[in-house]
């Protein structure tokens, strides 16, 4: 018996044995405790990162809307077509119905559902038609996911500013490039509770963070005189059988571009297409060449000899530093000989004797090669830096491409003279625009730019951009001396076909041969303002490689004059300034 | 009058001999909380796996039936009767794990530890039957050798005893865990056996001196030595080894530390959903935690003291000393389980596969736990309610 005295000892160690154990457990439950008390929210939080599986929700892109308030890019709803590897039951069903819903190849997306990976996006930026048909066939493992994409309203309008984005709604080119910080939004985030294998756990809901979206864009483009001087730009293109035309209108006080015309211009809504009649067999690098150029704009990535508009630097500068007045006189033999060079005027037979004015009215190259040598290098150089030309015009589009000029070290006589009147170097239209604005607005150097203001969802103002003017480029005197002789030129002169009836308009032709000379290529450009005593509006229109007659007046002139007769009562009725 | 009196004498007769309901309900209250801790860690993973969420719950619970017969029918035999295969059973504990390494061992998770019965279709472990073979061939040693245990010499045969079966299951099995146990129900009984402390304190002291050399050896090496060395880096850091040996414990860490002090609601588990492998088996003490919190840990940790305690009653009534000894094997048994598996599930101790009795998954697990228990049950019918 175990009760017996003698084997007491027994129960004992029974007890102790016991009491051992439940002490040891005793001890276990303090270490549970520790777990479950002081450890609870770092095992917590790292279960719920292990537990949860983000997927980004994109934030609605902020408009561009134009100075009156008309929708330029917009938002419309597309859907993202993802597959998650563990949920699909019928790889191959799926495959198959993706192929045809997304026209996809079969390659392509069999990879993608037989890859390991939580969620792989097949397509995105997909119809949101197709986006629902795709969901009524209910197949596990599909996901399709709502979110925006790009819309722009008018097509082709401005595409060359403006500007497109791509799959994950980046600006790609334009506009939407340079203020993508403010229209892009901040993405928000569904997190879904999954199990080990990456599959939802239906009950458990999801978390979301919403999106942020992005701010509007307000532009100074004026949605009527962009869409009008796309229309003339384009019957001049059809018409001289042109390569390209572009035509730019600014406010030459403050630099607001209302309009930036390139034509060809290309779809906004369709970047990607190539022009019917390229050849289908490109590899991807020469597609993307062909693409870059259709995307190219003009106005800032190309540069040109500006040829005769150049000539009203020349004569602002002549005029400044006091080497000629409107009254000097010039004769024009239809030739001058520079050290051993003889240049020749445009009119063989000559000018004869004129006024400076005359001179610029008839677009006189000796004329103006004279006012060039009696500035010297070292003069001349000086006022091409002091009115910008060295510099680029910080325009708020992408790509802008530098001057190309002489180095002074490198300019004689020569070089001075060609560049007088505007041959020998290149700039971009814009550059030649802004330039002229600052010599006939009084002489405060301009930056030209689209961007006015960013606004909230509720239209308020968030951000107004302001923007860096250089004043005292020339003086007010000088100002309105240039002004006078190109109204003249326009009234009197070569600039005749831009005259607008009612309206004093200023300005000046150009007819530039592109390099190498005798190709028979001609650029023909025009630059206009009005009105003349107070610019409010200055435009310039170059016309790439003119088929028959090429002469700026004849070709780029009309094309202002139209706009003008257009647009100034246009802009008297709107009150812009 | 007389008609009192015969019931009362009646009523006396009943209850002559002592039941222990305490302890059957405590076990049929494990079991029952098992079976529902099995279906809510194993339903996602079993739907998946088989198409039927409860198809871990039926197979564990025709375990739970038969062994539930099987105690019965213990229960009801007089417990001296299984004297005489004392030696029997240690013959066939020994001769039953090489099986595994013959065509009749069944490979699982890895590892070759469980033998076909041909004909009947269910997988034995043959550790499981050393267990209860050991507990029976050491109670009945005791009693053999009567005040000789007392001496060195019987002290160290009775150590002795039990090593070929122990060597056996860790060399052969590679399973050390059940190599533990059955080290450990010995030494308890040995220890129970023999009045002497002193050999027991230094026998403790150089086994913590042995465990303490090795960690310094493997924790200065790096880890490099292996699967066994492997996871005491893990255990040592977990988070470090998540990607590893650490990934279970950390998987069972979270769910403990989610769980918090109410727990998340029964059936509400994340950890279940394939992230912590063997949820409804080794690792379902950590579920517990998860879906009832500290509440729901402390209530089982209870039942186990309790049922322990239970058994400590019996072995200190029990008639005669083999029936003692049979009890503390079976409770030594017991507590050694539950312990190691509380202390790998709350990463106390390196991990090893260790199921916690009556509530984890695994059928012949269960099976000759309840046969123990019928064992246990049997000593307590012996003793008379006079004797408590």
């Amino acid at each position: 018996m175990l009760t017996d005295n003698n084997k007491i000892f027994h129960r004992k160690k029974i007890l102790t044995t016991f009491f051992a154990c439940a002490g040891i457990l005793v001890f276990l439950f303090g270490r549970l405790v520790y777990l479950c008390v002081w450890r609870s929210e770092h095992y917590s939080q790292m279960a719920v990162d292990l537990h949860e599986r983000e997927r980004s929700i994109k934030a609605a892109r902020g408009r561009i809307l134009d100075r009156n308030g008309v929708v330029l890019a917009d938002n419309k709803t597309v859907c993202t077509v993802s597959v998650i590897h563990n949920q699909i039951e019928d790889p191959e069903a799926v495959t198959e119905m993706l192929c045809r819903e997304l026209e996809l190849s079969e390659d392509y997306v069999s990879k993608r559902v037989e890859k390991y990976s939580s969620m792989e996006r097949i397509k995105s930026n997909v119809e949101k038609t197709t986006g629902d048909r795709i969901r009524e066939y209910d197949m596990p493992g599909v996901k399709v996911d709502e979110d925006y994409k790009r819309y722009y309203p008018y097509g082709e309008l401005a595409s060359k500013v403006l500007g497109f984005t791509g799959g994950d709604n980046q600006g790609i080119i334009g506009l939407e490039v340079v203020y993508e910080e403010y229209l892009e939004g901040e993405p928000g985030t569904i997190l879904t509770v999954t199990d080990a294998k990456g599959i939802e756990v239906e009950a458990a809901g999801e978390r979301r963070i919403e999106p942020v979206s992005g701010q509007d864009l307000c532009i100074s483009m004026d949605r009527n005189i962009q869409s009008y001087a796309t229309q003339l730009a384009v019957q001049a293109c059809a018409t001289k059988q042109a390569d390209s035309v572009s035509i730019l209108v600014m406010n030459p006080k403050n630099g607001e571009i209302y309009a930036m015309v390139n034509v060809p211009e290309f779809d906004l809504n369709h970047p990607y297409e190539l022009p019917e009649g390229t050849d289908e067999n490109l590899t991807a690098e020469e597609k993307q060449n062909v693409l870059n150029g259709i995307w190219r704009n003009g106005c800032i990535n190309d540069t040109y000899e500006p040829g005769s508009t150049f000539k009203i630097i020349t004569a602002a500068a002549g005029l400044e530093e006091g080497v000629i007045t409107p009254e000097s006189r010039f004769s024009c033999p239809g030739f001058i000989v520079v050290d051993d060079r003889k240049i020749r005027c445009h009119k063989i037979a000559g000018h004869g004797s004129q006024s400076f004015t005359e001179c610029m009215q008839n677009s006189c190259n000796p004329a103006l090669i004279s006012v060039g040598l009696r500035l010297g290098i070292d003069n001349y150089y000086r006022y091409f830096e002091q009115f910008g030309l060295k510099k680029k015009t910080g325009i708020d589009l992408p790509g802008e491409a530098a001057t190309i000029m002489h180095k002074k070290e490198n300019m004689g006589n020569v070089e001075l003279a060609t560049v007088a009147f505007g041959q020998s170097f290149q700039i971009t239209p814009v550059q030649l625009l802004t330039t002229v604005s600052s010599i006939i607005n009084g002489g405060n150097r301009i930056t030209p730019h689209f961007g006015v203001k960013t606004l909230d969802a509720d239209g308020k103002a968030v951000q107004t951009f302001s923007y860096p003017v250089e004043s005292g480029i020339v003086s007010e005197q000088t100002s309105a001396t240039m002004r006078e002789i190109l109204e003249k030129v326009v009234s009197e002169g070569s600039g005749r076909n831009g005259a607008v009836e009612g309206f004093r308009v200023g300005g000046k032709t150009a007819t530039s041969q592109t390099l190498p000379r005798g190709s028979g290529r001609y650029i023909s450009s025009f630059i206009g303002f009005a009105p003349a005593d107070d610019p409010q509006v200055i435009a310039i229109a170059v016309v790439n490689n003119p088929q028959g007659v090429y002469y700026g007046g004849q070709v780029a002139a009309p094309i202002i004059r139209q706009l003008f007769e257009n647009i100034l009562p246009y802009l008297e009725i709107m009150e812009y300034n | 009058m007389a008609s009192r009196n015969t019931a009362k004498r009646r009523k006396k007769e009943q209850s002559e001999y002592f039941f222990d309901y305490s302890l059957l309900f405590i076990v049929l209250f494990l079991l029952g909380f098992g079976l529902v801790m099995i279906y809510s860690a194993s339903s996602y993973e079993a739907f998946q796996d088989f198409g039927d969420e409860a198809y871990y719950l039926k197979k564990q619970l025709i375990a739970i039936i038969i062994g539930l017969v099987l105690m019965i029918f213990v229960a009801n035999i007089p417990y001296h009767f299984w004297e005489r295969f004392a030696l029997l059973g240690y013959v066939v504990s020994m001769a039953l794990v090489p099986l595994v390494k013959t065509p009749l061992g069944v490979e699982s998770h890895g590892a070759r530890r469980w033998i076909r019965i041909p004909g009947i279709g269910l997988n034995l472990q043959p550790a499981e039957v050393a267990k209860l073979c050991m507990i029976l061939f050491l109670a009945t040693m005791v009693c053999k050798m009567g005040k000789s245990v007392r001496t060195m010499k019987g002290f160290i045969f009775m150590i002795l005893l039990p090593l070929p079966v122990v060597l056996e299951v860790y060399l052969i099995t590679k399973n050390l865990s059940s190599a533990i146990i059955i080290l450990g129900i010995s030494v308890l009984m040995v220890f129970v056996a023999s009045p002497d402390y002193k050999k027991f304190i230094v026998m403790g002291l150089l086994g913590i001196a042995a465990v303490a050399v090795l960690l310094f050896f493997i924790i200065s090496s790096g880890g490099e030595g292996g699967f066994r060395s492997e996871r005491i880096v893990a255990w040592l850091d977990p988070e470090s080894a998540a990607q590893g040996k650490g990934f279970q414990t950390l998987q069972a860490l979270y769910a403990i530390g989610s769980g918090g002090i109410w727990g998340k609601g029964l059936g509400q588990s994340m950890q279940k959903l394939s992230f912590l492998p063997e949820a409804q088996n080794d690792m379902i003490f950590s579920i517990i935690c998860e879906e009832l919190g500290l509440f729901g840990a402390i209530a089982i940790i209870l039942m186990f003291i309790m049922l322990l305690w239970r058994m400590m009653v019996i072995a200190n009534n029990a008639t005669d000393l083999f029936g003692a000894m049979l009890v503390v094997g079976v409770m030594g048994h017991i507590a050694i389980q539950a312990i190691l598996n509380i202390a790998v599930v709350t990463n106390t101790i390196p991990n090893t596969g260790i199921s916690l009795p009556f509530i984890s998954y695994g059928g012949s697990s269960v099976m000759f736990l309840l046969i123990e228990i019928g064992l246990v049950l049997s000593v307590a019918k012996r003793i008379q309610l006079k004797e408590l």
